[in-house]
C-alpha cells in the first residue's frame, strides 16, 4: 500500500463534494443541540459510533472485494431517512468522478455503469481506495474521519467557533476513531463469510429525524 | 451472554385463515412469563394479548416470541402492561427476541406496551420481521429509558424488516450506560427519555409511496428503500412519545 495514496484519499481538498455537507450539524445547530465545542463533541461522539461506524465498515467491506451491489442495498436498509439516502448517493457520484479521474480501475467503472446516478457515498469509498491499492483499514479510517471531521469543520462556519478548538475535538475523537475503524474491519472480514448483516446497524434516532426537518428548510447553508 | 440460572421462556401464535372470513389460531402456546390470552376479535381479526405472568425480563433471561400470520389471517397482537427490564441476581444480560412472518394477503398488528429500561437492566431485543410481497404489517416498539426519574439501564434494540426477501430497515438502538458513547448526546437523544419506531408495510406502497414528512421536531415519517415506511420520534416522556406515534400512523392512512 501507498501512505501517500491514503493522504490523497483523506484530504479534505480532494474534490469529492464532501464540503457542501454538515453530516446533520446544520440542523442540530439550529436546534440548540450544538452550542459550543463540548457540544460538537458529543455530537461528533455520537455521529462516530452510529452512522460512521456504518459508513466505515460498507468502506471496508467494499474495499475488501464485497458484493458492492448488495453492500449498497445494505446502506439503504440502514438509512431509513430519504434525505439522508439522496445526499449519500449524491455523494457517491460526485466521488466516482473524482475517483475514476484519479485511479482509473475497471470496478469502479462497474459500479458507474450498475448506479448511474450513483451509489451509497462509503461503498464508493471503499472501491476506491480498491483502485488506489488501499486496504480496508484505510478505507474504515477515510469513512470513519470524514464522519466527524465534516460536522467539526461545518461547525466552524455555522456557529463561528474557533478553528483551534474545532480541531481540538476532532483529536480528542482519535483514540475512540481507532477502535471504531479496528471495529469495522472486523466487522467487514464477518461480511465476507456471513453476509452484509454481519455490519454495523446503529442508528442516531436524530440524526434521522433532523435530516428530515433540515431537508425542508427552503434556505440552507449545507446540502445535508 | 445469558447466564444458564436464567428463565427461558417461549411463545409461539399461529394464525390462518378460517376459510369463512375469519382467523383462526392453530397454534397459541406460551408459558411462564409469555402467557397468551384470546381476547374478542373485530370481525375478521383474532385478537392476542401477551399477558405478563412473571416480571422480567431480569438479568440472565431469554424470552422468544415467533408469531406467524399465514395465508388469509388478520392478527393483532397487544400487551396487557409495559415489559419492565430489571437486573438479575447476576449482572447477566437478558435477551428478548421476536421473530414476526406474515404470507401473502395476511395482515399483522403487533402493538405492544412500552418496554422500560430500568437501572442496572441489561437488555438486548432482536425483532426480526419478515413479510412476503404483499403482507401487510403495523409494528409499533417503543423504549423508555427508566422509570420516573430513574437512571436507566442498559437497552440496545436491534429491528429488522424484509419484504420478500430484501431487507429494507435494518437498525440499532443502543443507549443507557455502557452503550457507545455520544447516545444521549446532540445527535442521539439529547435527553429525551422516550424513543419509539413504527413500522407500516403495504403492496400498495410499491406504487404510490408515502412521502416524507415531519410531525413535530423529534419527529418523521420516512419512506423506506421498499414498499414500507418508518416513524421515528424521541420525546421527553412515554405518553408524549405515543401521541407522536399515533399522528404518524394517522398521517399513514
Amino acid at each position: 500500500m501507498s501512505r501517500a495514496a491514503l493522504l490523497v484519499l483523506a484530504d479534505g481538498r480532494f474534490p469529492a463534494g464532501g464540503h457542501a455537507h454538515s453530516g446533520g450539524a446544520e440542523a442540530a445547530v439550529k436546534a440548540g443541540r450544538i452550542t459550543d465545542a463540548a457540544s460538537l463533541e458529543e455530537f461528533c461522539r455520537g455521529r462516530l459510533h452510529t452512522g460512521a461506524a456504518m459508513t466505515a465498515a460498507l468502506a471496508a467491506a467494499a474495499a475488501l472485494g464485497v458484493d458492492p451491489t448488495g453492500l449498497d442495498r445494505a446502506a439503504d436498509a440502514r438509512t431509513p431517512s430519504p434525505a439522508l439516502r439522496v445526499a449519500a448517493r449524491k455523494l457517491g457520484r460526485q466521488l466516482m468522478r473524482a475517483a475514476r479521474a484519479t485511479w482509473p480501475h475497471p470496478e469502479l467503472d462497474a459500479l458507474a455503469q450498475r448506479f448511474p446516478k450513483g451509489a451509497h457515498q462509503p461503498v464508493v469509498l471503499g472501491l476506491t481506495a480498491r483502485a488506489a491499492g488501499l486496504g480496508p483499514e484505510d478505507a474504515a479510517y477515510c469513512s470513519a474521519y470524514e464522519g466527524v471531521s465534516g460536522p467539526a469543520t461545518a461547525v466552524v462556519r455555522l456557529l463561528g467557533l474557533d478553528p483551534f478548538d474545532a480541531t481540538a475535538v476532532l483529536a480528542r475523537l482519535a483514540p475512540e476513531l481507532d477502535r471504531v475503524a479496528q471495529d469495522a474491519v472486523d466487522a467487514a472480514r464477518r461480511a465476507m463469510t456471513d453476509g452484509v448483516d454481519a455490519l454495523p446497524a446503529r442508528s442516531a434516532p436524530l440524526l434521522e429525524i433532523g435530516a428530515e426537518v433540515h431537508a425542508g428548510w427552503p434556505v440552507r447553508l449545507f446540502a445535508s | 451472554m445469558t447466564a444458564p440460572g436464567g428463565v427461558r421462556a417461549t411463545a409461539a401464535i399461529v394464525a390462518r385463515g378460517d376459510g369463512r372470513g375469519g382467523t383462526s389460531l392453530p397454534v397459541l402456546e406460551g408459558e411462564g412469563p409469555l402467557a397468551l390470552r384470546r381476547t374478542r376479535g373485530s370481525g375478521t381479526e383474532a385478537r392476542v394479548m401477551l399477558v405478563g405472568a412473571m416480571s422480567g425480563p431480569l438479568g440472565g433471561d431469554h424470552f422468544t416470541v415467533d408469531a406467524r400470520a399465514e395465508q388469509g389471517a388478520a392478527l393483532w397482537i397487544g400487551s396487557a402492561a409495559a415489559t419492565l427490564a430489571l437486573p438479575g441476581q447476576d449482572k447477566a444480560a437478558a435477551r428478548y427476541d421476536v421473530r414476526l412472518t406474515v404470507a401473502d394477503g395476511a395482515e399483522l398488528h403487533w402493538l405492544p406496551e412500552q418496554l422500560i429500561s430500568a437501572h442496572g437492566s441489561d437488555l438486548y431485543v432482536g425483532t426480526r420481521v419478515d413479510l412476503a410481497t404483499s403482507a401487510r404489517l403495523v409494528l409499533r416498539e417503543e423504549q423508555v429509558l427508566g422509570r420516573t426519574g430513574e437512571e436507566p439501564g442498559r437497552l440496545t434494540s436491534r429491528l429488522t424488516v424484509r419484504i420478500a426477501g430484501r431487507c429494507v430497515l435494518d437498525q440499532e438502538l443502543a443507549c443507557g450506560p455502557g452503550a457507545p458513547g455520544g447516545w444521549d448526546g446532540p445527535a442521539g437523544l439529547a435527553g429525551h427519555r422516550a424513543v419509539g419506531q413504527l413500522v407500516v408495510a403495504r403492496p400498495e406502497f410499491a406504487t404510490a409511496p408515502p412521502a416524507a414528512r415531519v410531525l413535530a421536531d423529534g419527529a418523521a415519517v420516512m419512506p423506506l428503500p421498499g414498499p414500507a415506511a418508518l416513524v421515528t420520534a424521541v420525546a421527553p416522556d412515554a405518553l408524549r412519545l405515543r401521541r407522536l406515534l399515533d399522528a404518524g400512523l394517522a398521517s399513514l392512512c
